[in-house]
Parts: C-alpha cells; structure tokens; sequence
C-alpha cells in the first residue's frame, strides 16, 4: 500500500493522523480509497471531479501536474503528499 | 635628514631613473591606448595601507615598501619596466634599488610621488575599504573567504525588504542586521500586541500600541548603527506595491495573506526581483526562493488559493513560537547567498519543516509554461488577487 503524507491543515479529516495508507495503482485509485474512509477529505481537495488548483500533489517528492495528473502511477512503495497552500507569516 | 641618509639618497638618485609625474601619466595613457598585449609598464604603489586606502593611482599595484621582496613576486617578468611611486619620491626611490638588486632591469621611480600627481590635478581613484568599528564588528565574516571584505562591502550595499515585520520578518530582520545589510525596508501598517511577543522578537513588552515597523526600527538601530531602516507604515496593496519595491534587491515574504503574496508575486515579477517566501502554521513551515523567470513564481506553485475553510492563516491557526523564528532564519540565510551570490539558492525547491517530527523535507517545484504570471503567455499585470478570500476578519 502506498503512504499518503498529508498537511497539517488536512489531519483532522483523517482523525488527525500525519500519514496514512492508501490502495490503488494510480493516483486517482489511491484518492478514491482515501475518500471511501474519509469523506470529508474529498470536501476539501477535490470537491470537483479535477484535482483542485490550490491543492498540490506529489508523488516521490514530484508534482503530478508535471506527471501525469490523477493518472500518475503509484506503487506499494510510493509516497503521496497533499500540500495546500499555507501563507501564515505572523 | 641625517648625512648617512642623504648619502643613501643620492646613491639611490644616481642608480634609479626618474621620471616626471606627467612623463608617468603620458606613458600610461599610451599604454592603455596600445591595448593588453602592449602591458610594458607596472606602476606600484610603495605606501603604507593607510596612505593606499586614502587614494591611489588607477592601476596601480599595492605592494607596501616593508612587503617589497616578498610581495613583488606579483610582477614575475623582470624585463618589465616597473615605475615605482610614494607619497613624496623617497621612498620609491630607495624601494627602487632593492628592486635593481632583485634584478628588475628597468625600474623608475615617479619624482614628487602621489603628492605631486595629485598636485598637477591627475586622475585617482579612492578605494572603498571598512572602517576600524566594521572591521572589528564583522570580523567573523572577514575571515570566511567566501565573505570577506569585498562581501561584507556588498551586504553594506545591499538594500532588503521585509514584508511584515512579524513572525517571520523579525528573527529576518533582526539577523540581516546584525550581518550587516545596509538597508532595511519593513513596511508594516500594524501596531504591537501583547501576543505578538511570543515570537516577534524585534518588539518588546515596552512598545506594545507601538508600529511595529517603528519598534522593529528601534531594535535594529540599537543593535548596529550602520543599518539604515526605512519604514513603510501602510498595507501593501496595488497602488504601493511597484512603488515600494523598486527601491530593494531582495523581498523578504512574512506577510499572513493570500491576497498579499498573489499581488507581490506579480509585482516582483514585473520588476524582476527575488522574493524569499516564508510560512509557518503550528509546527510547520515551508520555504522557497522565487527567482524571476528563473525558477517557478508563487502561482507555479499554487495558481489559485484554498478556500477559506482551508486558509487558516486568515483564522487563529496558531503556531509555536519557535517556529517562524528558524524559517525566519532559512529565510535570512537565503537572502545572504542571494546578496554575496554564493551557494545554491532555494530556487525551484520547497523546503518544509515539522518541528514534531524534527525533519527537513524538500519537494522539486517547476515553472509552469502556462502559468498565468511568469509562463509564455503570462500578463502579470492583470491577474486577480484574490482579495475576498480573507473577507472574513481574523
């Protein structure tokens, strides 16, 4: 199963967790099994049927949208991150 | 003079040509005229480093008379016509004959020396040098080759701005100071409160009702007098922004908004200037360079803001107090580089930081051909800011 590092911003729809595990062999297949067990995620990185464009996603530290998007390939071995944008300065 | 010196004297005087400061000013002309290969005569400076630091003739080599037969080895080709000069011609002179001994075959020296060319009204140039006090204070910087004198000189020079003089932009400021960056811009329109001082270092418990960009200017005034602060006591917005940040080299990113880095990531881009960007929530942080044309701009990134259900900042998101004082430091760490142009700048790589897990991560960003702002087609000039995205007040 590939590992899916999430931003602090996103934990608390995962229960708090920093890092799950997720099943599929593409991205789009790994976001789908995290939204079956956390619905409320889907709410707040892809409530549309694209990936959001306020929310950037890598696999193995490589932005997917220079990849190929939701069918970017993962493998067992493979680390997902979901990074929003953070501004906090002060 | 005693007689055992005038008899050196004119021993000297006997084995060493002379020549007129007018006769060295022409030959040199002509030399220069010739072009590089035609390079025939070196004209050396003989004085003490104070006497070269107060003026000295364009070209010239300084090779003090106490260093001459260590250090002439600057001059190896003793076929070379070497034109010595110092403040009066004495001194030259006597340098001279060493010189002869060494077995230099055509050594002059200049008759009235550096008093004389400056007399006749003949071309110097005065090199900039530290003072006493900057030696002493940025000596450890002296000593790191990849700083040195001439880097130091460029920090001096450099002019830095801090966007916010906040979390981020305080332990910035506050080190980009005290290395020695000679102007620092902090445009800030807030005042101090009390639950700043958690983690705004630059303001303290005195100046709370404060601006913050006064109580920012005060603490780096008391730390060294050689920084000039500029403040800027207004929000930065579309009717300021160009104008602000034309005056600096480098920006320094703290703001607490998304509208404010949309809009300075399109100016910056417009003006062609380095902005180090800096966040922080809770325990984590991020960190980047955005280099114009060069790496990817803030819209590469994220061309468009969360939601503010996701926007935090514009809420009471919290964050430990340490935290902004290290990306705070990452940040001043890259202007630094950025200034004295050394190391690999952060350019086209997010460094992220969570303080929980004590790890340094780095993500690959790429400039986006189609970005609005910075790709073939982008307008900088005519995007949204976003500014309804932090309507709610914080």
């Amino acid at each position: 199963m590939a590992t899916v590092r999430l931003a602090p911003v996103l934990r608390p729809s995962v229960g708090g967790a920093k890092q799950v595990n997720a099943q599929g062999s593409n991205l789009s297949e790994v976001l789908a099994d995290l939204y079956s067990r956390y619905p409320s995620l889907k709410e707040q990185i892809q409530p549309e049927e694209s990936l959001s464009r306020f929310i950037n996603v890598y696999v193995n530290d490589q932005d997917v949208r220079f990849l190929q998007g939701l069918e970017t390939g993962v493998g067992p071995n493979d680390t997902v991150i979901l990074l929003p944008a953070m501004a906090g300065g002060r | 003079m005693g007689e055992a010196s005038r008899e050196i004297m004119r021993q000297a005087r006997r084995q060493v040509p002379e020549w007129s400061t007018v006769k060295v000013h022409e030959s040199l002309a002509h030399q220069h005229e010739a072009g590089p290969e035609h390079q025939d005569i070196v004209l050396v400076d003989v004085r003490e480093k104070h006497e070269w630091s107060e003026g000295h003739i364009p070209g010239a080599l300084h090779v003090p008379r106490g260093y001459l037969e260590l250090q002439i080895e600057a001059v190896p080709d003793k076929t070379k016509t070497v034109v010595l000069y110092c403040a009066g011609g004495i001194r030259s002179l006597m340098a001279g004959t060493t010189l002869q001994q060494m077995g230099y075959k055509e050594v002059i020296s200049m008759a009235g020396g550096f008093g004389a060319w400056k007399g006749k009204g003949l071309p110097f140039v005065q090199p900039r040098t530290l003072s006493e006090a900057q030696a002493k204070r940025y000596s450890r910087h002296l000593l790191v080759p990849e700083v040195g004198e001439e880097g130091q000189l460029k920090l001096l020079d450099a002019r830095v701005l801090l966007i916010g003089a906040g979390g981020l932009g305080s332990p910035a400021g506050y080190y980009l100071a005290a290395a020695g960056v000679g102007t620092i811009g902090i445009i800030d329109a807030d005042v101090v409160d009390e639950s700043n001082l958690q983690r705004q270092i630059l303001h303290n418990t005195k100046r709370i009702g404060q601006y913050k960009a006064e109580s920012a200017r005060e603490t780096i005034e008391a730390l060294n007098p050689d920084v000039k602060v500029i403040t800027h006591i207004e929000r930065l917005d579309e009717t300021n922004v160009a104008r602000i940040i034309a005056d600096y080299d480098v920006i320094v990113d703290g703001t607490d908004n998304f509208p404010t880095r949309y809009l300075l990531n399109d100016a910056a881009l417009m003006a062609n200037k380095p902005v180090v960007h800096g966040s922080v929530f809770r325990f984590e942080g991020q960190l980047t360079v955005f280099k114009p044309y060069e790496g990817p701009c803030y819209r590469c990134l994220y061309p468009e803001p969360p939601p503010i259900a996701l926007a935090p900042s514009c809420a009471e998101a919290g964050v430990l107090g340490v935290l902004p004082g290290i990306i705070g430091l990452l940040q001043a760490t890259e202007t630094v580089k950025l200034v004295l142009g050394i190391g690999d700048p952060l350019v086209g790589r997010l460094m992220t930081y969570d303080a929980l897990a004590g790890e340094f991560n780095e993500l690959r960003l790429f400039r986006d051909p189609k970005c609005p702002a910075c790709g073939e087609n982008g307008h900088p000039e005519d995007l949204p800011t976003y500014a309804d995205v932090c309507a709610i007040p914080a």
